[in-house]
């Protein structure tokens, strides 16, 4: 298990052979893509920032949930932080399993609890040069341009 | 009275218009008593009525003990992943 909050672009091949084994007879890889549109609103590229210790400390809790609950230690986490432009990754989540349900299970339980527990921020830049932070509790916070 | 340091983040950082805060509370102060002071800074109307807390990257609840050396952050609604 490994989790790791990172600047440069996310490197899905490393993370897929970092949870490759001989006993894996399956494997899920969860990409999370910055998209070009949120509520009809064109978007140019997000930034995330994050409360980075505690977001490490959460990301670790999740992994190991997901490893105690779905029976499997081969799971990697990556975040990334900073401004991000379309199509690139923010999160990537690979996990290895002697089974698929319980690889494409312990995947998406880790991407749910990141979405509600894990202290990450993002503002979009939309392509009318204004920024929003997104607050998915109640739509979106501010509009600064 | 005790200096608890707070710190904040993204849209409520923008708010406040700083990434931390010194607070002075009174003597055996909870997470409330540690949010109430925050509420008289210029700025912190933006923030929720019960905001999350965390101490020490740990999230709190509003009658948990702050210590001095704690470190109080008030966390946005997060939007990882």
């Amino acid at each position: 298990m490994r989790v790791a909050l990172v600047q440069a672009p996310i490197d899905v091949s490393a993370m897929l052979a970092e949870v490759s084994t001989a006993s894996s007879g399956a494997t899920t890889l969860f990409l999370g893509t910055v998209r070009d549109v949120n509520d009809a609103r064109a978007v140019d590229g997000i930034e995330y920032s994050a409360y980075e210790a505690m977001a490490r400390r959460e990301l670790e809790t999740i992994a190991r949930e997901a490893e105690a609950q779905f029976g499997t230690p081969h799971i990697v986490v990556e975040h990334r932080i900073g401004f991000l432009a379309l199509t690139d990754i923010s999160i990537a989540i690979a996990v290895s399993h002697a089974r698929r349900s319980p690889a494409m299970d312990a995947a998406r339980y880790v991407i749910e609890e990141v979405k509600k527990r894990v202290p990450i921020w993002k503002r979009e830049h939309y392509a009318d040069g204004a920024r929003e932070w997104v607050d998915p509790t109640r739509g979106h916070a501010e509009v600064r341009r | 009275m005790a200096t608890v340091r707070v710190l904040l983040f993204a849209s409520y950082a923008e708010a406040l218009g700083t990434s931390s805060l010194e607070i002075e509370v009174g003597a055996e102060p909870r997470v409330r008593d540690v949010l109430a002071s925050v509420r008289a800074r210029a700025g912190a109307t933006q923030l929720p009525p019960s905001p999350l807390v965390a101490i020490n990257e740990r999230y709190a609840r509003l009658d948990d003990p702050v210590g001095e050396r704690d470190e109080v952050a008030i966390i946005p609604p997060v939007a990882g992943g």
